[in-house]
């Protein structure tokens, strides 16, 4: 794999930069924290000046100066248009239909962009309790379009996951709109090798931009199912200067903020 | 009417082996004081409610407090897991406990139907989600205007609920602010509400007419615990303390470091040592 010394820049460092580059000034954003977080305040900090950024902890419009640590951090709300109780925040603001992108990561993640962050193993004899869905499950299937972001490994691409924590496409085709789900679902992932939209009939999710240095290969061999490219496949541009300074600068400015409290006292 | 007492007597008066108890506060204004002076008297039978349990309830299942956990996020927000309560729930150490699993969006609607009174909430939710299959709680209605078929969940209401807030005035009037979470809806659907504030103020005559007050006659007790939220954080107040959850994550991976913690910084401690665990985390005005 490529690392910084070849091309200047890390894996997921493209990854965020490229996942920013996916949302526009217009797009009303729901973000998952984690790598969602970083790659909307970089679209905010970059092209974007204008996104809307929503917290589930109810803040609308935020614009936070470092990465908030949880999805409550206070920085959030300093910075936010109004902050709103956690279930007008789902009843008005997400189930109305105001949310243009969902932004997701994933533990598990299979090729129709079903999400498990559920369990690992059986539900009722788990053998690892992961965290759970939170706002996951209904930002799934009530934001107009879903994007994903993760970091490609064989155990968290797999053929099939353990729980339908968040409802992707479920088996392909139209089954969103079986089950009476009227929201796109995801439209793009977005991974540290590539990026992949879902095939126009079957919904499976599929390469159509490879990262600087990458190649199919890499990618296979980082994805627990067989993977399909698009007959043409483009290189994701290479991060630019801006791109990479705001990153790191926001990633630097975040590590410092959540250090400044660690002086050893008793939680 | 609104008593105010010392925490330790509120929570006495306030909470029973056996009750199903919320302790609220979305990431910002966690009861964490409130739930520590109950570790400290050792109830037992516990339903414990709440979206995110978080580090409070991670250290009450680690103790054995726990039937039962209702719940819609079961992590250490931004950190990972919380490591007490995967022991439980994987290993049943120190004990098993009942598992129901929400959404946040079914939890937030399960809260305000608590609040407003109704059996039920109505939502669109639960879609193609693995939880319908698993929590028998999960069901569906059917629009009787549109046939559009929508989730329902029972409404929460607890025994007693714990919050913590900004302030109190003389009156017991309590006010919210900042990530205000479900506080409001949490209170009005419980039997009884404890709050814990940072301070007392005279009165709020000062104040913008919108923000959020519980009115006193909606609050069993009230308790003065400045620093009551650490390591959450108080707006207004002092910051979160991000290192103590980092931390929170190793010492709550081993068993008997967990112990340890919860004897020198629970049982042997007080909720007067809130104050000092929050100085370094005071902004500089």
């Amino acid at each position: 794999m490529s690392d910084k010394t070849d091309l200047g820049f890390t894996p997921n460092e493209m990854m965020t930069i490229a996942a920013s580059r996916a949302l526009k000034s217009d797009d009303v954003c729901f973000v998952g924290i984690g790598a969602p977080s970083a790659a909307c305040n970089v679209a905010r900090l970059t092209h974007a000046p204008d996104i809307t950024l929503i917290y589930e902890s109810g803040t609308i419009g935020t614009a936070p100066d470092v990465l908030p640590l949880s999805i409550g951090d206070g920085e959030l709300c300093e910075t936010a248009v109004t902050t709103v109780a956690v279930p007008e925040m789902f009843r008005y603001w997400l189930q109305g239909g105001r949310i243009s992108i969902g932004f997701l990561g994933a533990a598990q993640l299979d090729k129709f962009g079903n999400i498990n962050t559920t369990v690992i193993g059986d539900y009722a004899h788990p053998k690892t309790r992961l965290p759970g869905g939170g706002g996951a499950p209904e930002i799934a299937t009530s934001s107009r379009q879903v994007y994903i972001t993760m970091a490609q490994s064989k155990r968290g691409m797999v053929e099939k996951i353990d729980f339908f924590t968040s409802f992707g496409h479920g088996d392909g085709g139209d089954h969103r709109q079986r089950l009476g789900i009227d929201t796109a679902g995801p439209t793009l992932l977005i991974t540290d090798l590539a990026i992949w939209k879902p095939d126009p009939a079957t919904k499976e999710f599929t390469v159509v931009s490879l990262h600087p240095g990458v190649s199919r290969e890499q990618v296979q061999d980082t994805c627990g199912w067989t993977v399909k490219f698009a007959q043409a496949l483009d290189e994701t541009p290479a991060p630019t200067e801006l791109e990479l300074k705001t990153l790191r600068d926001l990633q630097a400015r975040t590590k410092a903020a959540h250090q400044g409290t660690a002086k050893g006292k008793a939680a | 009417m609104v008593k105010f007492l010392p925490l330790k007597e509120a929570v006495a008066e306030n909470l029973h082996d056996g009750d199903t108890v919320a302790f609220e506060g979305f990431t910002h204004l966690i009861p964490t004081a409130a739930a520590h002076e109950a570790i400290r008297q050792g109830f037992r039978d516990l339903t414990l409610v709440r979206m995110t349990p978080d580090l409070i309830y991670d250290q009450m299942i680690g103790m054995g407090m726990a039937k039962k956990v209702v719940f819609s996020y079961v992590g250490n927000p931004g950190v990972g897991l919380l490591r007490r309560a995967r022991d439980a729930i994987e290993n049943g150490f120190p004990q098993a406990i009942e598992v129901e699993e929400h959404s946040h969006a079914g939890m937030a609607n399960a809260y305000e139907a608590g609040a407003a009174g109704l059996p039920c909430a109505v939502f669109r939710g639960y879609r193609g989600a693995g939880l319908a299959a698993v929590n028998p709680n999960i069901r569906s209605v059917t629009c009787p205007f549109t046939g559009e078929a929508l989730a329902a969940v029972p409404s929460i209401r607890p025994d007693v609920t714990f919050i913590h807030a900004q302030k109190a005035d003389r009156k017991g009037n309590v006010l919210v602010e900042g990530i205000i979470g479900i506080q409001k809806e949490a209170v009005l659907a419980a039997k009884r509400a404890v709050v814990t504030v940072e301070e007392v103020v005279d009165n709020f005559d000062d104040l913008h007419p919108n923000l959020t007050v519980l009115p006193n006659w909606t609050i069993a007790t009230i308790s003065v615990v400045p620093g009551g939220s650490h390591p959450s954080y108080t707006h207004g107040y002092y910051e979160r303390d991000n290192a103590a959850y980092l931390e929170w994550d190793e010492i709550a991976a081993d068993r008997e470091r967990f112990q340890a913690w919860i004897r020198k910084n629970v049982i042997e401690s007080s909720a007067d040592d809130f104050a000092g665990r929050v100085e370094h985390l005071r902004k500089a005005a």
